[in-house]
């Protein structure tokens, strides 16, 4: 099993550590729930180590990744970074994605773990494929980079730890927490550059920090320090689980696959069908046009029972109720305190209000489909 | 460093068995409850339903995941826990109280010199 920069620190934390896409990270320091929690109120430190960092570099980059990418990477303007996915021709998902622009000729990809090797074959192929392949440089930096996110309310209150001054690459900001939702800038910590983004995978507020590896832990335990006095904990894979699910952000291998697309997915807003070509475009429009069988939806149990779980069956409740899908993710919502899940139906049984059953262990127990979000935060 | 009671015998899936006459009331150890962490929701037997020692036959379910419960010893289950339907927590806050299970009427009641001793899982468990 891999492991991160940040392994002795988990461990010196007292961490729990488990096999997550061959990497041993943890899974939680005190617990799930206080994890979650902390994160929700406050604020948690995650280990994102584990995850890919692939640049892509050249003259024709923004042209090879619009091409590659389903949402509009010409959108963005150096600073700037987008949520995106990775299809093959057939509109099934490679991978879904951060795409940073750094510079006009400079992006930065931050990838799934179980996905690296694969997303690198694949830009690599496609790449050699493009008229000119010299005017793309496709790098994977994932062994000498590693990344913390820094996620909740609190964030904002001793994000700047890590960085020293003004940005000086991507948007211009004097702090880090100037950074608008998206943003990106370089800033320095300890002399050496690092990528701070306001972006996250738990709904809260938050931002994540790409760094060189040998100043992950010196960052993590800068950031810790300052964090503690404003609730900041440390928080593993089992809160970024719970904390994900709850605002219904898909996980590749779960939600995502190479033989799902992103219309099933419910990710339309990130598919630029009207860009011009890309990878998967035609299949999609296809898709778009004849609609989707299927349909990402999220559920709430509406009666006491065991928390759903992946693969459990989705059946339409009532007497004549037929197996309509399967559960991707599922568990107790910390916030909410109930079982709540993401699963794949019949479109017809994806609209909020329909009442469903999940089958847990032979038996049978209420839920109804909700909208997405399944957690909103308070206003 | 976990709580293991010198007055009860364990088995090694981290049950605990604590006997009075032919009756085995049963829980899980303070260890299990620890590792297992927050949980959300405990399946147990039918009363009435016969089971044989080792045999799984309770769910406990934390957040992250679910796990199987096995008797450690073989009878009739006579009652089970039902505070645990709404507060299922007390499983973490007292897993050698009010936390316990179900209690079985014991057909075997030798099977429990078969379990270990404090000392012995103890042993199994190691310092933490």
């Amino acid at each position: 099993m891999k492991r991160t920069p940040l392994f002795d620190v988990h461990q010196q934390l007292g961490a729990k550590l488990i096999e997550f896409g061959g990497w041993e990270m943890p899974v939680y320091y005190s617990g799930i729930v206080a994890e979650h929690l902390a994160v929700r109120q406050a604020a948690g430190l995650f280990d994102i180590s584990h995850m890919g960092e692939v640049f892509v570099r050249g003259l024709g980059a923004a042209a090879f990744l619009n091409y590659i990418l389903t949402n509009d990477v010409g959108r963005l303007r150096p600073g700037q970074g987008q949520y995106s996915l990775m299809c093959k021709p057939s509109g099934g998902v490679v991978d879904d994605l951060y795409v940073y622009c750094l510079a006009p000729e400079e992006f930065l990809l931050v990838v799934n773990a179980a996905r690296i090797r694969a997303d690198v074959a694949w830009l690599q192929e496609q790449c050699s494929q493009r008229p000119d392949p010299r005017q793309v440089r496709v790098e994977d930096a994932s062994e000498q980079w590693g990344a913390i996110a820094v996620q909740g309310p609190a964030s904002c209150r001793f994000i700047e730890v890590c960085c020293e001054g003004r940005s000086d690459r991507g948007t211009a900001v004097s702090v880090a927490t100037e950074l608008k939702k998206n943003e990106v800038a370089g800033f320095r910590f300890r002399g050496e550059e690092v990528f701070v983004a306001r972006t996250g995978y738990t709904g809260e507020d938050g931002f994540e920090v790409v760094a060189p590896a040998g100043l992950l832990a010196p960052l993590w335990t800068a950031l810790l320090e300052a964090g503690r006095p404003f609730g900041a904990q440390p928080a593993g894979l089992g809160a970024r689980d719970t904390l994900r699910t709850e605002v219904c952000y898909p996980l590749y291998g779960h939600e995502l696959d190479e033989n799902t697309t992103p219309l099933e997915a419910g990710l339309g807003f990130f598919v630029a069908l009207e860009k011009g070509d890309f990878i998967g475009r035609s299949a999609l429009i296809a898709q778009k046009e004849a609609g989707v069988s299927r349909k990402l939806a999220a559920f709430k149990m509406i009666e006491r029972s065991a928390p759903p779980r992946p693969q459990y069956a989705i059946w339409k409740a009532g007497a004549d109720g037929m197996r309509v899908g399967v559960v991707t993710s599922g568990t107790q919502s910390p916030s909410l305190g109930i079982g709540i899940g993401l699963g794949y139906v019949a479109t017809e049984c994806a609209a909020p209000g329909t009442r469903v059953e999940i089958e847990i262990r032979g038996r049978r127990a209420a839920a109804e489909v909700v909208r997405k979000p399944i957690y909103r935060k308070a206003d | 460093m976990a709580n293991v009671p010198s007055d009860l015998k364990y088995a090694k899936s981290h049950e605990w068995v604590r006997v009075a006459g032919d009756v085995a009331t049963v829980g899980i150890t303070d260890h299990a409850q620890h590792e297992l962490t927050d949980i959300v929701f405990v399946e147990l037997p039918e009363p009435g339903r016969q089971v044989a020692a080792g045999q799984s036959c309770a769910v406990v379910e934390s957040v992250k995941t679910a796990s199987d419960i096995y008797s450690p010893v073989s009878g009739e289950i006579l009652e089970v826990n039902p505070e645990l339907a709404g507060n299922p927590g007390l499983v973490n806050k007292e897993p050698y109280a009010g936390g316990w299970f179900f209690k079985v009427k014991m057909t075997r009641p030798a099977e429990v010199e078969t379990l270990l001793s404090p000392e012995q899982y103890l042993a199994q468990i190691g310092p933490n």
